[in-house]
C-alpha cells in the first residue's frame, strides 16, 4: 500500500515535470518567461513531491505510536508496567497478523480487532490525506505556473533546503551514532572505575564472567584495564608508518617529479589497486605468509618470535596504507605550481634539489595531512590485527611477540555469547569511544597543521 | 661585443615547429629587447639561452648557441653551471614558499658561494640592494616572500636572480603582472644592471622596448624578422612587417 502510494507521488511529479514544461512553452508564445521552461517543470514537480511525501513520512513515523495508545488504553486499569503493556502490544499484533501462537483471551481478542479496524481506518485516512494535499499543492503551483510568477528563486530555495535537510541528516546520525557509544560507555564507567580503565595494565574480561550472579567487584577491577590495547594499537600503527611514510612519501616523489609521462600513467593506477585490496586479504597474506616468515627468519637468527607478531600484522598493515601517503603526496606534490619548479631549475638547481627545497615544503601541509590521515587508518584497522598479531592483549614493546589492539578486542568482545548489560559488552562502547576520541584528535591535529601551514604560505 | 651568438636555432615542440632558423648577436652589457605578437616564440626563444626547454618533456632543440665560444646546445653542457650565469626571471613573479631572506639565498647555498653566514648575509643585502628592495624588507626578512605586493615580489625575484651574480640575466615579460609604478622601478633597475650583465628583456610594450633596450629584435611567427639598434628599429624599421607591428597596425 505504501509502495504504491509512494511510487504515484513519484509518478505524478514526473508528470508533473513534463507538463510544467510544456505550459510553460505555452505562455512562451504570448508573454516573456520568468524562467528557462525546465524551472517551471522543477517547480510543479517539487510542489507536488514535496509536501505530499513530508506528510507521508510524518505520518508513517507517528502513526504506530497513536495505534498503541488507542489500544493500550483499554489497559490502564490494570496496573500493568511498561515491560507488560509492550508484550501485550506485541501479542495484540501478532494475532492481527495471524501469526501468534499462544492462547488467546477474549480480551486479547477484541484488542486485535480494534488494531485491524485502526490500522484501516489509518490507512484510509491516510490515502485520503494525501490525495487532498496533492491536489492542493498542484492546484496552487499550477495557479502560480499559470500567473508566470517567478519561477527560478523557489526553485533554488527547494534545491537549499533538500540540501540542508540531506546534511542535517548526516550530521544527526553521526551525532546519534556518538551519543550512543556515550551513554553505553557511561553505564560501562558505572561498573569499573575510568581510573582503572585508562591506567589499568590488564586486559582480561573473560575473567569477569560469571553465571547467575554478579561478578566480583575486585575482579572488575584487575579485568578492564585498557593500556595494553591502547599501547598495542599505537605500537602496530608505529610499525605500520614505518614501513608506510618512507616507501609511500619516495614513491609520492618519484611519480610526481621523476616519472615519466609513461610511467606515471601506469604506476599511478596499480599503486592504488593496493588501496582496493579488502583488508581480510591482506589479513591472510599476514597471517599465512608473512608471519610464518617472520617467524622463521627469527628462529634462524636464535630468536624467539610467535607465529602472530605485531611486526607482521604492523608491516602487512603499512603496506595497505602505502597507497594512500603515496598517491595523496604525489597529488599534492604535483599540484605545485610549475612556476616554482622553473623558478628553482633556472637557478641551477638540479631535480633532487628543487623537490628536496622547493617542492616538498610546499606541499608539506598537504604530505602531513595524508600521513594523519593514514595514521588515524592504521589505529581504525581491525582484520589485519585481528588475523595476524593475536587476540591476547599483550603489554608489551617486542615487535616479535603478539599484542592485541583496542578494534580487535572489540571484535573479540562481540562475537560468540554475550549479555547487553554485561560490562563486558559494554567495555566495547568504552573501547569505541575512546577509539573515536582518539582518531577525532589526529584529524583535528592534522586540521590545525594544514591550516597554519596553509596561511603561511599564502 | 658579443656576448651570445645563436645560429640558425631551430625549436619544435613535438612534431610542431615553434622557431625558424633564428641567429642573432646579442651583445655584452646590453639590454637586448624581444618583441612580437603573442605566440610567436620569444620566450622559446629566451628558454633556449639558459636550457629551460629541456624541462619541457617534448621540446627539442636544434642549431647552435654560442656564450663565449662555450657551445650551450650540447650534451656536455654542464647546465647547473650555465644557469649559476644566466639568470631568469619570469612574467608571474614565483617567489619561493620560503621567508624573503631564504629566497635570495637560495641560489648561493645552492651553488656553495657563500662560505661563512657573515658573507651569506652580504649577499642577501647587496642583492636586495641591487634589486631596490632592501629598504622595504630589511626589517622582515624572516616573513614570507609570498606575503610581498606584486612589484615587490617581481623585485625579490630580481634580487633572486642575480644573487649568484650572473653574467646574463633573461626576463620573460618581468612586468606584465605590475603597476606603471612598479613598472618604472624595474625599468630603472635594468638600467642599472646593465653596467654589469648582460640583460635579454621579452616585452609586450613597445615603450618599454624602446625606453630600455640598445638592440631589438622582432619575431614573427617563429622566425626573427629584424634585428637591430632599438633607434633604428623603431624610427625607420627595413621591413614592412617591423613598421606595421610598431605602429600598432597589425599583432
Ligand atoms: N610547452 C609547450 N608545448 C607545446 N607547444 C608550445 C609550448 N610552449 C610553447 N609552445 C608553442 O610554441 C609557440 C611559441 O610559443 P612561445 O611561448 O615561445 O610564444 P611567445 O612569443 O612567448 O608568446 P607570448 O607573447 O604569448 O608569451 C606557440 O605556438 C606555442 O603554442
Ligand atoms: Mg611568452
Amino acid at each position: 500500500m505504501n509502495l504504491i502510494l509512494v511510487t504515484f507521488i513519484i509518478l505524478l511529479a514526473f508528470t508533473s515535470y513534463y507538463f510544467g514544461r510544456k505550459k510553460a512553452l505555452v505562455i512562451q508564445s504570448s508573454q516573456r518567461l520568468t524562467a528557462l521552461p525546465k524551472f517551471y517543470g522543477y517547480y510543479l514537480a517539487a510542489w507536488c513531491a514535496a509536501p505530499a511525501l513530508i506528510i507521508f513520512a510524518l505520518w508513517s513515523v507517528f502513526e504506530p505510536s497513536i495505534v498503541k495508545t488507542f489500544i493500550l488504553q483499554d489497559y490502564t486499569d490494570q496496573n500493568l508496567t511498561k515491560n507488560e503493556l509492550q508484550l501485550i502490544y506485541t501479542k495484540v499484533k501478532a494475532l492481527a497478523a495471524g501469526t501468534y501462537t499462544g492462547n488467546i483471551t477474549n480480551f486479547l481478542d477484541e484488542s486485535a480487532n480494534k488494531y485491524i479496524q485502526l490500522k484501516g481506518i489509518a490507512n484510509s485516512a491516510k490515502v485520503a490525506i494525501i490525495l487532498a494535499i496533492l491536489i492542493f499543492s498542484l492546484s496552487f503551483a499550477y495557479r502560480s505556473v499559470q500567473k508566470n510568477d517567478r519561477m527560478r528563486e523557489p526553485v533554488e530555495i527547494f534545491l537549499k533546503w533538500v540540501l540542508f535537510v540531506a546534511s542535517l541528516g548526516a550530521v544527526l546520525v553521526t551525532i546519534g551514532i556518538v551519543f550512543s557509544l556515550l551513554f553505553e560507555a557511561i553505564r560501562f564507567f558505572q561498573a569499573v572505575k575510568i581510573f582503572d580503565f585508562i591506567f589499568g595494565t590488564h586486559w582480561y574480561p573473560a575473567k569477569t564472567f560469571v553465571r547467575d550472579g554478579q561478578p566480583d567487584p575486585e575482579l572488575m577491577k584487575d579485568a578492564f584495564g585498557a593500556v595494553p590495547l591502547f599501547a598495542g594499537t599505537f605500537f602496530i600503527a608505529f610499525i605500520a608508518m614505518c614501513v608506510a611514510i618512507p616507501i609511500g612519501l619516495l614513491s609520492g616523489i618519484y611519480l610526481s617529479e621523476y616519472a615519466g609521462r609513461g610511467v606515471r600513467k601506469y604506476a599511478k593506477p596499480i599503486i592504488e589497486i593496493l588501496a582496493g585490496i579488502p583488508t581480510v586479504v591482506y589479513g591472510f597474506f599476514a597471517a599465512l605468509t608473512v608471519g610464518p616468515f617472520v617467524k622463521e627468519i627469527g628462529n634462524a637468527m636464535g630468536l624467539e618470535v610467535s607465529a602472530e607478531s605485531a611486526l607482521a600484522a604492523g608491516a602487512v598493515m603499512g603496506v595497505m596504507i602505502i597507497p594512500f601517503i603515496s598517491s595523496l603526496s604525489d597529488d599534492v606534490m604535483t599540484a605545485v605550481p610549475q612556476s616554482l619548479r622553473d623558478g628553482s631549475y633556472a637557478m641551477g638547481a638540479t631535480k633532487s634539489e628543487t623537490v628536496k627545497k622547493v617542492i616538498f615544503p610546499a606541499a608539506l601541509p598537504g604530505i602531513v595531512g595524508s600521513i594523519l590521515l593514514a595514521v588515524s587508518r592504521a589505529i581504525g584497522e581491525t582484520m589485519i590485527v585481528v588475523m595476524a598479531s593475536g587476540l591476547a592483549a599483550n603489554l608489551t614493546m617486542n615487535p616479535l611477540e603478539s599484542t592485541s589492539t583496542i578494534t580487535a578486542q572489540i571484535v573479540v568482545i562481540l562475537i560468540g555469547d554475550q549479555q547487553f548489560g554485561d560490562p563486558k559488552t559494554q567495555s566495547a562502547f568504552a573501547l569505541g569511544i575512546s577509539l573515536f576520541i582518539v582518531t577525532l584528535f589526529l584529524n583535528v591535529i592534522a586540521l590545525s597543521v594544514v591550516k597554519k601551514y596553509r596561511e603561511k604560505y599564502e | 661585443m658579443s656576448k651570445i651568438k645563436a645560429e640558425n636555432v631551430n625549436v619544435y615542440y613535438g612534431s610542431k615547429q615553434a622557431l625558424f632558423d633564428v641567429s642573432i648577436d646579442i651583445a655584452e652589457k646590453e639590454v637586448t629587447a624581444l618583441i612580437g605578437p603573442s605566440g610567436c616564440g620569444k620566450s622559446t626563444f629566451l628558454r633556449c639561452l639558459n636550457r629551460m626547454n629541456d624541462v619541457i618533456e617534448i621540446c627539442r632543440v636544434e642549431g647552435s648557441i654560442k656564450m663565449d665560444n662555450l657551445e650551450l646546445n650540447s650534451r656536455k653542457l654542464d647546465v647547473v653551471r650555465l644557469r649559476e650565469n644566466v639568470g631568469m626571471v619570469f612574467q608571474k613573479p614565483n617567489p619561493f614558499p620560503k621567508t624573503i631572506y631564504e629566497n635570495v639565498a637560495y641560489g648561493p647555498t645552492i651553488h656553495g658561494i657563500a662560505q661563512s653566514k657573515e658573507e651569506m648575509d652580504q649577499i642577501v643585502e647587496t642583492s636586495l640592494k641591487k634589486a631596490a628592495l632592501w629598504n622595504e624588507v630589511k626589517d622582515r626578512l624572516d616573513e614570507i616572500g609570498t606575503g610581498l605586493s606584486g612589484g615587490q615580489q617581481q623585485r625579490l625575484c630580481i634580487a633572486r636572480a642575480i644573487s649568484v651574480s650572473p653574467e646574463v640575466i633573461l626576463m620573460d615579460e618581468p612586468c606584465s603582472a605590475l603597476d606603471p609604478i612598479a613598472t618604472a622601478q624595474i625599468e630603472e633597475l635594468i638600467d642599472d644592471l646593465k653596467k654589469e650583465v648582460t640583460i635579454v628583456i621579452v616585452t609586450h610594450s613597445m615603450s618599454q622596448a624602446a625606453r630600455v633596450s640598445q638592440k631589438t629584435g622582432f619575431f614573427h611567427l617563429g622566425k626573427l624578422i629584424e634585428f637591430g639598434p632599438t633607434d633604428k628599429i623603431f624610427k625607420n624599421p627595413d621591413n614592412q612587417q617591423t613598421q606595421d607591428y610598431i605602429t600598432g597596425r597589425f599583432g
